[in-house]
Formats: structure tokens, sequence, C-alpha cells
């Protein structure tokens, strides 16, 4: 990993930052959600609610930065019928846990509520998020991102757009 | 309305017409039910792969079209396929996904049951005048039947035996096989989904060519140019898709790709070169081919009627729930002992394409609910099927055999639901 700026980062700064992250996904400006991330993050949406070893496992979603890339431009392009108009969704993130915290890195656990509206009707999804933080010389950074989906071993519905 | 009154109702099998089909097909709760007892209740159903019960007192829920089942294995190794509720006042017996077991205690008043289903022990068994007879009060026993792994099971006692039903779909099931690239085949998870959707429409879908360059823009957009040429077999003339009889049918995509343990000397893909690579210090180069080969499965769609498709790398298993409901299961497939990085690049490609947030599956699911949506107009205007219908050859099995893009597979289908339904 590359030498990270010993500063250290405060609740507050990574509150604000994630606000910022959910403001931008429901806004689906995925251009600037890319923005917000280490090139070496990686994001992960598993199946299993208790695993940690995500590469063996079946994950809804597994992206290093190329899959991020190609996610978004799916999302954004027009060409995908599923996200032509997406569906809206309007987001909660609360209840934040600092689970670990070191110079130049936070990580944080929070509650997620996201109800989607689309054909008329709402579904709702709730998450464990786990984000872990850095501080870069252009500010935080996303290095790792897992949400835990509420039942994500068991049906769901096909989704269009990013938790 | 009881189900006696509708199932002597002649007229659900003439709904199918051949080329096409009524619409109230997709969207009458009453012919929903008929299906449930005539197709779902008679028919040889997919209801689990062996590796999800692997070893003795092991077990999985599943489901034979509405009805909760649960898959198990005795001490014996023997599989059984019971339904989940009670023998006394119907409480489901078993709640946990899947696991391991020496029997199964309803929560209820207690009553036991053991592996194969049969019922051990009753508490106050003295509340009972005379003598209380266990053998007749046992779990509701399935008939069962298994096929290179896969387990099926039918409440028709007297159902042809399920070699028989599968037919010409058996050599194909094979082949599909052999993507364990020489190990076992073993199930490496699953993504299930819901969809606002009668469980034809997905039925039909997985021999259906012709939706795919239009529906999957955005996942051909997002492979490399090697791969998507893999994927361009609407522009190829040597796909084609063929009725094997019995519903099932078989959409061959990528012919080069049919049998696994051909032209294994054929260059390595690009995006294959440095698993490839990782495996040299424990594989010799014959073994490394058939490997990387398997990796990204077969280049084939199998539907198996009513409920299983073997679709590339993975099995693709649909659960009617109500008319307008249908659950799907996309289950990864890997290699039992296989390298761990050619199972980790197995998962990459799956979650690539399938499930809730893959490139693909939502592009599936949301039309398949726009088909939903849509036939709730114009109810007296007919589903066509009718593509490449004229156009068709003989197959070696004497069965239609269309284009890549024909509508050959529904109708086989639907021939079969017809059938089932008169
Ligand atoms: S319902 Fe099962 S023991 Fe009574
Ligand atoms: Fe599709």
């Amino acid at each position: 990993m590359k030498d990270l700026p010993d500063t250290e980062i405060t609740l507050d700064q990574a509150v604000k930052f994630l606000w910022e992250e959910a403001d931008i996904l429901d806004r689906q400006d995925y251009d600037a959600w890319i923005g917000l991330w280490d090139e070496a993050g990686l994001y992960v949406i598993p199946v299993d609610p208790d695993t940690e070893d995500f590469a063996d496992h079946l994950n809804l979603v597994y992206d290093d930065h190329q899959m991020r890339r190609a996610r978004a431009q799916r999302l954004q392009g027009g060409f995908s019928i599923s996200a032509a108009p997406p569906a809206k969704t309007v987001r909660t993130l609360s209840r934040f846990v600092v689970t670990a915290s070191e110079p130049g890195s936070l990580t944080l656990r929070s509650a997620m509520h996201v109800v989607e509206d689309k054909f008329g009707r709402q579904r709702l999804f709730a998450a464990n998020v786990e984000h872990r933080l850095i501080a870069t010389p252009e500010g935080l950074r996303i290095g790792q991102k897992v949400v835990r989906l509420l039942n994500s071993d068991g049906v769901l519905t096909s989704i269009s757009y990013l938790f | 309305m009881t189900l006696d009154s509708v199932t002597k109702d002649p007229q659900y099998a003439a709904l199918a017409k051949g080329d096409r089909v009524a619409t109230p097909l997709y969207e009458d709760p009453a012919i929903f039910d008929v299906e449930m007892e005539k197709i779902f209740g008679k028919a040889w159903v997919w209801v689990a792969h062996e590796s999800e019960v692997p070893g003795k007192g092991n077990f999985k829920l599943s489901w034979v079209g509405t009805q909760p089942v649960i898959v198990s294995r005795d001490r014996k190794g023997a599989l059984h396929v019971l339904v989940n509720r009670c023998r006394h006042r119907a409480a489901s017996v078993c709640e946990v996904k899947k696991g391991k077991t020496s029997s199964f205690q309803c929560p209820y008043h207690g009553w036991g049951y053991a592996l194969d289903g049969s019922l051990r022990a009753i508490p106050y068994a003295e509340g009972y005048a005379g003598e209380f007879d266990k053998s007749q009060l046992g779990l509701r026993q399935l008939r069962v039947g298994t096929y290179q792994g896969m387990i099926f099971a039918t409440f028709d006692q007297e159902a042809e035996p399920l070699e028989d039903f599968l037919g010409n779909a058996k050599p194909w099931i094979d082949l599909f096989m052999k993507q364990g690239g020489g190990f076992p085949i073993k199930t490496l998870g699953e993504h299930q989904f819901k969809v606002p959707m009668n469980w034809k429409i997905q039925l039909e879908n997985t021999t259906d060519a012709y939706h795919f360059p239009v529906v999957h823009k955005s996942f051909l957009q997002s492979l490399d140019g090697e791969t998507n040429q893999t994927f361009s077999f609407m522009d190829d003339d040597d796909g084609w898709v063929e009725d094997l009889g019995n519903g099932h049918s078989v959409m061959v995509m990528m012919p080069e790709l049919i049998d696994l343990d051909e032209n294994l000397d054929e260059p390595i893909p690009e995006r294959f070169k440095a698993l490839a690579a990782s495996l040299e210090d424990r594989y010799d180069d014959a073994q490394i081919r058939r490997i990387v080969r398997a990796v990204g499965g077969c280049g084939f769609n199998l539907n198996l009627f009513p409920n299983a498709g073997c679709s590339l790398s993975f099995f693709r298993i649909l659960r009617p729930v109500s008319v307008a409901e249908t659950e799907i299961r996309h289950i990864a497939l890997g290699m039992d002992g296989g390298p761990a990085e050619a199972n980790q690049m197995r998962l990459r490609l799956h979650e690539h394409f399938q499930g809730p947030m893959g490139f693909g599956s939502p592009d599936d699911a949301e039309v398949w609910e726009r088909v939903q949506r849509g036939s709730a107009g114009g109810v007296d205007m007919d589903v066509m099927v009718h593509r490449g219908l004229g156009l068709e050859e003989d197959s070696p099995n004497g069965l239609p055999k269309g284009d890549i893009s024909a509508e050959t597979g529904m109708r086989a289908a639907y021939a079969k639901w017809q059938e089932m339904m008169a």
C-alpha cells in the first residue's frame, strides 16, 4: 500500500463523506462516484452474510477498478434497458460505528435503507455497509466498501443501481 | 371453484396453438392452479444438485411447483424428497435452508421424522385409542431420480422413468458436465431473485437467442473484443436451436464449444492466458488446456421442461410462485477439487452476467416484467412464437431444428405444456 498522509480522519469528516457518496448515488452521477475511489479499492456485495473471503465465494458484486468503471458505463450508457430509465432511489445512512482507526485510515460501519421507485411500485432494501476510508493528498477516498444486504442469501429482486 | 371442476375443462390445452399461445397463459390464476396440478404435480421437476446434499444426514430445502420439499440423504446415502409438512397438523418440519441433521422434529407437538421421512416418535402416544400406526403417517415422499448429479422428483408414482423423460436431452447433459474439466461438478453458490412475471416467460427465455444482442447490448459492450466475438452467435450462421422432445430444447450458440474435450490444441484465448500460466506448476499441458477450456463453460443452453436450464456454466432454476410471480435461482458451478483460481474465475464470470446485480440478469428481468405488464393489454391477442417456422429442418432425432434465433424451443415447451394440460 502506498504511503498515506498521517492525518487522523475524524468521524465528522467520514460521515460527511458518506452522505456525499449517498447523494451522488441517488443522483446516479456514477462518474463522480468513481472519483471517490482509491483505484486499488474493492467494492463487494457478498451473497454469504458472514464471509470475509470474498474471492472464493459468490458475490452479487465484486468490482475492482476496471469492473467499477464498466458498471458505471453500463448504468449510464443508455444501452441497458433496466437502467433506461433507471429506478429512482432515496437512501439514508445512519448508526455509524467506527470499527478500526489508524493514522490515515478509518473503517466504519453504518446502517443503510434504500427505497427504490419504478413501474409505480416501491421496494425497500436494508444493509449494513462497511467503508474503509483513506486519507490522500486530494482528500478522502474509499479503500474498500462491503455492502451486506439483509437477505443477501435469500430471494432478492433485480437491481439496476448501486448500494 | 374446485380443482376438479377446473381440470375437466378441455379448453386449457387448446390455449397453446403450436405457433402461438393465448395471453391468459400468463395472466389467468385458474390456469396457474391447473398447471401446478397437471404439470408440476406430475412431471420430473429439478430439485437440487447432489453436491448440495453431499453426505449422509445432509438436507436442503427446495420446491416442487408451489409445494415446499426437503431433499435429504439418509444414513445409507439414499436420497429422499419429502413434502415439508408435518402429518399431524401441517406445520413445516424444517425451516433451515441447508444443513446436516439426524432427524426432523416438528416444532408444534414434537412428532419426529427420520431422514427418509418415516415417522419415528410421537409424544404422549397414549392419547390415541388403540395402537398408533406410525407407518401410515410418514412425510409424503416423492419419487426421486438422478442424472449426472442432478436430482429430480415427481409426485406421479406412475411417471415414466427419469431417463426416458430426459430422452434426447441426456447426451447434452453429459456434454454440459464436461465443464468440470475432469473434476466432479459442484455448486459454488447461487443468486436468487424474484420477477413479477409468469413462470413460462422465463422458461421461454433459456433458448431464445433472438433477444440476446438487443437486451444484452450493455453486457456485450462491457466485454473485450475477443470475448465479444464469442457472443456474436446471432451474426454467425453455424448455431442452431433444436427441439429435443418432451418439452426440452437446446440452443447451440458456440458450436466449437459443444464438447469441451475436443479441439484442446486450439490457442488459449487471451482472457485465460494468465490463468493457464498460474496452473503451470501443478498440472501438465493437456490438463491445463482442459481446465482452462472448461472455465468459460459450454457453448450451449439446454432447457429441461418444466423448470431447469443448463446454461453455459450454471444452472438456471425457476420456481412458479403465483400466476404473476416467479423466483429464479442462478447456481454457479465449479470444479470439485479443481484449482482455486479456476473456480475464482468461474465465480467472477458468473457475477459479471448473472444475478440481481449482474450485467445481464437485470435487463432480462426488465423485459420479462415488461411481457407481464404488456400482456394485461389485448388479452384476445395471441403471443407469437412462430419465428423460424417453415424454415426448420429435421434434426437427427427427427424433431424440428431451426436456425439460432428460431423460436423452436418455445414451441417444444408449449407442445409439452399442451400435452400435459389436456
Ligand atoms: S403439527 Fe407437527 S406435531 Fe403437531
Ligand atoms: Fe437474456
